[in-house]
């Protein structure tokens, strides 16, 4: 499958089952869906034995003729098959091609499908079938150490922290069980995760920094080696506790909304003031103490600020180097949901702060928007790419009291309690559902160039939009593709 | 003439082979919460 696209004067092509990306001139943009059409079966031009590949094809071809079939191909189909494929996009005058040149142009591309790095083939639907009777670990716990909290976020998928149910703070016995639970469950794992979440984990700071002490004390002895992270609203940040954590955290993650009018409007106090001026001096310290490293300053935008670039850049501009904001996820019968109508404009922002952090990096002011961060060269393997976001499997969260949910956006659910810290996992039923979900066995992804980026989306977001956890959210997924596609684009404009 | 760059990639084919040792950041404890961002996760068997 090739995905081809334009984006900020960049013709960008994507060989979704290799992860190859290739930046292709006008010319062999427009040609390229007639050499994909070419080696089709269809087109009965390349002959594969039966499982080959079509770099095993090409390989076993004799190379001059097939080059020249497919010109042959191309010289009659070129128009049709970039009309079909990319439409308004073409520049090329496809009517009056110029046979010796095409033949270049094809010779060029047969030598990348060769190297396995255009027209793959998506090997991993058979692989699949191990991957869903693998044997899972849990590896990872979003410990709501407090709920309750200082703020009173309009959009707050907690409730102000209280997650449908009643005010609590994790006891210290509580949390220990948790995490020899999670050290009983992990395996050979060696890096487990703990997230101290809430509500606002520092209304119950005593326990987390015990937990943190106890979780070190497990680690040699288990051959086990704790990532803490502490994600805060910083009202009640001081000194001690940006030491400790500095010292004991791996990463931190800094709420804020962006610009003051829009933070101060969806993350007041309980008694309506804004956060803005109490938080952002803290949170400024924070990342300095930090050496502008291993946190987030992190954010959601609403359909109250569908001009959301102007945040990030707002983050920027007071000095955060590491930053995220991401789409509120809500039902669409709340004010603030992001509504189908506000996708073009939506998308159209993230072109805006593409091009805009693009020219921040050339001009030495760079700074890392978590959505437009890919590996292309280091990152994750297609196990990982086809397993997502391990909820209910390798990530749990743990509820006050104990109770285990497949994350923490299912706290509350009933019918996703898992079991408790006492008597382990015992809804094993949900656990094998959550095991099931991965991009093959949702319809909606296996056709789509994300797929193995976002690994089927957020299970979270399938139920409360489509009551199943096999589903897909529609709008979250047209804001993925396009990061995607940005992310992709900033790669090559950066390479030059 | 070439008329085709290529960026630097990890091969996703090949990392059937040897990928699945499961080390790596779960993605909701990086940042997102809200997202499913698996694709921007760093691989602990190449960042070593």
């Amino acid at each position: 499958m090739v995905h081809q696209y334009k984006n900020n004067g960049y013709n960008m092509v994507l060989d979704v089952n290799s992860g190859s990306v290739h930046v292709l001139d006008d010319y062999s943009y427009d040609i390229l869906p007639a050499v994909e059409a070419a080696l089709q079966p269809e087109a009965g031009l390349l002959v594969r034995k039966s499982g080959e590949t079509t770099s095993k094809a090409i390989e076993d071809a004799d190379i001059n003729e097939l080059t020249l079939a497919v010109s042959n191909y191309v010289m009659s189909n070129a128009k049709k098959c970039a009309g079909d494929k990319i439409k308004e996009d073409i520049t090329t005058d496809l009517d009056s091609l110029k046979e010796e040149e095409v033949k270049e142009l094809v010779s060029e591309f047969l030598e990348l499908g060769l190297a396995g790095s255009l027209f793959a083939e998506d090997l991993y639907r058979d692989y699949i079938f191990d991957f869903k009777n693998r044997q899972t670990v849990v590896k990872a716990l979003c410990l709501h150490i407090a709920h309750d909290c200082n703020l009173a976020c309009k959009y707050c998928f907690a409730e102000e922290g209280e997650y449908h149910g009643r005010r609590a703070l994790m006891s210290l016995e509580v949390g220990k069980k948790a995490l020899d639970f999670l050290v009983a469950n992990s395996g050979s794992r060696v890096n487990l995760e703990v997230d101290f979440f809430g509500g606002e984990p520092l209304l119950n700071w005593d326990v987390v920094k015990e937990l943190v002490k106890y979780g070190r004390s497990l680690e040699e002895k288990n051959n086990k080696k704790f990532r803490f992270t502490l994600t805060t609203n910083g009202v009640l940040l001081n000194d001690e506790i940006m030491e400790f954590a500095n010292k004991e955290m791996a990463n931190v993650v800094l709420s804020l909304d962006g610009r003051k009018e829009v933070n101060d409007k969806m993350r007041p106090f309980r008694g309506g003031q804004g956060s803005y001026d109490v938080i952002v001096p803290k949170f400024q310290k924070v990342a300095e103490s930090r050496e502008q490293n291993n946190y987030y300053v992190r954010g959601t935008f609403t359909r109250y600020n569908t001009d959301f670039a102007k945040d990030v850049l707002h983050y920027a501009d007071l000095g955060f180097k590491q930053i995220s904001m991401e789409p509120v996820v809500a039902l669409p019968t709340e004010d603030y949901a992001i509504r189908e109508e506000d996708i073009p404009e939506i998308l159209e922002q993230y072109d805006i702060l593409a091009k805009e952090l693009i020219a921040r990096k050339k001009a030495g002011k760079g700074v890392n928007f978590f959505h437009f961060m890919i590996d292309l060269e280091g990152g994750p393997c297609v196990a990982k790419r086809l397993s997502g976001c391990g909820s209910g499997t390798e990530y749990l969260a743990v509820t006050p009291w104990g109770d285990f949910y497949p994350c923490h956006q299912f706290v509350g659910n009933e019918k996703f309690l898992l079991g408790n810290v006492d008597t382990g996992i015992v809804n094993s039923d949900v656990v094998g559902e959550f095991k099931q979900c991965n991009v093959y066995a949702k319809e909606e992804c296996k056709d789509c160039f994300a797929r193995f980026y976002c690994s089927g989306g957020c299970a979270a977001n399938a139920y409360n939009f489509q009551g199943n956890i096999l589903g897909t959210y529609d709008i979250g997924c047209q804001m993925q593709r396009k990061r995607i596609e940005c992310a992709i684009m900033m790669k090559a404009a950066l390479d030059e | 003439m070439k008329h085709i760059k290529t960026l630097t990639t990890r091969n996703l084919t090949e990392s059937v082979k040897k990928g699945g040792c499961g080390e790596c950041q779960t993605s909701c404890q990086s940042a997102c919460k809200t997202s499913c961002t698996v694709g921007n996760q760093k691989c602990e068997q190449i960042s070593k």
